[in-house]
């Protein structure tokens, strides 16, 4: 297996990463080195062994449903690029066909 | 007291507390060691003085008014800057969150708070703490106080570099694979890994979260048990956390015994690839434990050598998933917001200028491990090999208490020498990451100079998860020894700046 600049480009996307061309071209390569060089797991893991997500096992860790004080509003706003009448302003969701 | 930067912390706070020195003094004189040694070691991000001094003029008041505070209480802090700080500068290391000011406090800040210890500023780190060196810093490298022209490893490069270079006693660091230990390992300085769950991750900018871990660094063993007491415990506000008692590492550290502790020396990490200088001092280390009445026994780890792979996809492919929160939106970098940009757009732009290229290599290795049709081939993989590494873990401490090996497979290495070579980097970490992938905890301290390069050796010390007392009981005895060989603690030969 190998990764073509058009699979780092796709990535990218996925992503919401833009890459420069010399990006993709440095990538490609690299990508290929660390993925060759960790595919040896495949050597060790049997389907009979459990993956393991976490390493303590904890399962529904909960907290009561109480009502705490929390930011408020200007604060939470307070680190926005860009706010506007008490919200966070985001560039056009649609597109305007 | 005469030069109050060389001090441990708890002599430090011993003298605040019975008033020999006040707690503005100490914070005064790190700063000033600050200011003129930093231009050189570059340590620091932001410092946060003045509410250093305003914090420390309080704490001396209510000294002065007969209160009974903690036992590190006026000890200053290096902060690493992946932990949030109300109203201060937290960068991560990156520059798509340069300017944004945190409006809370991290779970570990509002504990440091509480034990009145004084944080003097917010430590360099590779971005987002992906690496192993602090070059990947978006603000430039942290030198390392041995030798300039030397990383001071990473991610926690700046706080393991702020205590070797006495700019301040007592530091916090984050360990994903192990930006805690490596750092002490190349820095002379200790540093401790706690068992993953066991210190809230609650305000940690997260890096991959399965792993991630907050701990103490200082310069001594002691210290770091002490700084290590005032973080731990349970966190309603982390799920991770541990909800149990937690041992007693201040106790451990005094007691500082390993008469009949059996010592588990890992077969796997040692041997090839590690520098001659670093597997001598790690060696006399071990004659030195034995000598002390410890029983040593070689264990084996059959799949650590499986380990770096697996983290390799695992940390990438929850960082790729973590860092989508970067997004321009609610805080920090917008790029290209000019009114005909889409909201994509806009994201990907942002990414691509506030992102440096390490995040960006392994957010795209990490999309790709995630992504659908190979998922299975990859991430499920590495998770099956983090159940063989646990597995092994458990097997080695039916047989002994602690396990031990070098921490990093060399000293510091020049800067920019690795920079270029990922793989060269992340060979680093390979000694620590199978702590990370079976969440168990992990001391790194230092054991002497490479007698090739002059340059601080670390060994480390692995127990198993919640019997973190053990890496202090063992630390300590070790650290014990060092110190009446020496005549005093290796740090003592760092150069001056």
């Amino acid at each position: 297996m190998s990764i073509s600049r058009a699979d780092v480009a796709h990535l990218g996307r996925l992503a919401r990463l833009e890459l420069t061309e010399a990006e993709l071209d440095h990538y490609a390569g690299q990508l290929d080195v660390i993925l060759h060089s960790v595919a040896r797991i495949s050597e060790v893991t049997a389907d009979d062994i459990p993956p393991m997500s976490h390493p303590i096992p904890m399962v529904n860790v909960f907290r009561d449903d109480v009502v705490k004080p929390s930011l408020s509003r200007d604060e939470a706003l307070a680190g926005a690029p860009s706010a506007q009448d008490d919200r966070f302003r985001v560039p056009r969701i649609l597109d305007e066909e | 007291m005469s030069d109050l930067i060389r001090q441990s912390a708890a002599t430090l706070a011993a003298a605040i507390a019975n008033r020999e020195t006040s707690a503005v003094e100490v914070a005064q004189v790190h700063l000033d060691r600050i200011a003129a040694v930093d231009e050189k070691v570059h340590a620091f991000l932001h410092l946060t003085g003045e509410s250093a001094l305003a914090q420390a003029a309080a704490i001396d008041e209510r000294i002065a008014n007969g209160e009974q505070l903690g036992p590190l209480a006026g000890v200053p802090l290096a902060l690493k800057d992946v932990l949030a700080m109300k109203g201060e500068p937290t960068t991560a290391g990156s520059r798509i969150l340069e300017g944004w000011r945190p409006p809370y406090d991290s779970t570990v800040v509002q504990r440091l708070r509480a034990a009145d210890i004084v944080i003097l500023g917010k430590t360099n780190m590779d971005e987002f703490a992906m690496g192993s060196s602090t070059e990947h810093s978006a603000y430039g490298p942290t030198h390392n106080p041995w030798d300039l022209d030397r990383i001071p490893g990473g991610s926690g490069g700046g706080s393991a570099a702020a205590l070797a270079a006495f700019e301040a006693p007592l530091a916090i660091g984050t360990d994903t694979g192990g930006s805690i230990r490596q750092p002490a390992s190349v820095t002379g300085t200790v540093g401790v890994k706690p068992t993953y769950g066991g210190v809230s991750r609650y305000g940690q900018i997260a890096l991959a979260s399965s792993l991630d871990q907050p701990g103490p660094c200082a310069r001594s063993v002691l210290d770091t048990a002490l700084l290590h007491a005032v973080i731990a415990g349970h966190d309603p506000m982390d799920s991770t956390s541990i909800d149990a008692d937690v041992p007693d590492f201040v106790g451990a550290a005094r007691r500082a015994d390993v008469r009949g502790m059996r010592i588990g020396v890992v077969k796997e990490l040692g041997g090839d690839g590690y520098q001659a200088g670093v597997a001598q001092r790690y060696t006399e280390a071990l004659n030195i434990l034995e000598g002390l009445g410890a029983e040593i026994i070689e264990v084996s780890c059959p799949h650590m050598e499986y380990a770096l792979g697996a983290y390799y996809l695992i940390l990438p492919s929850e960082a790729s998933s973590n860092l989508a929160r970067f997004d321009g939106m609610r805080y920090g970098l917008r790029a290209g917001d000019d009114g005909s940009n889409s909201v994509e757009q806009v994201m990907a732009m942002t990414r691509e200028a506030g992102f440096g290229p390490e995040v960006k290599r392994r957010i795209i290795l990490g999309t790709y491990a995630l992504s659908s049709g190979y998922y299975d081939a990859y991430y499920a993989q590495a998770q099956r090999v983090r159940t063989l590494i646990t597995r092994d873990f458990n097997a080695a401490f039916e047989q002994v208490d602690v396990l031990v090996s070098p921490t990093a497979p060399t000293t510091a290495f020049k800067l920019g020498e690795k920079l270029d070579d990922p793989i060269a980097m992340y060979l680093n970490d390979v000694a620590t990451i199978p702590v990370n992938l079976a969440g168990i905890c992990a001391m790194s301290l230092p054991v002497g100079l490479a007698p090739e390069d002059g340059l601080p050796v670390g060994f480390q010390i692995m127990a198993p998860a919640m019997a973190d007392d053990r890496l202090y009981l063992a630390g300590g005895a070790l650290e014990a020894a060092l110190t009446d060989k020496w005549g005093h603690l290796l740090i003592e030969e760092a150069p001056a700046l």
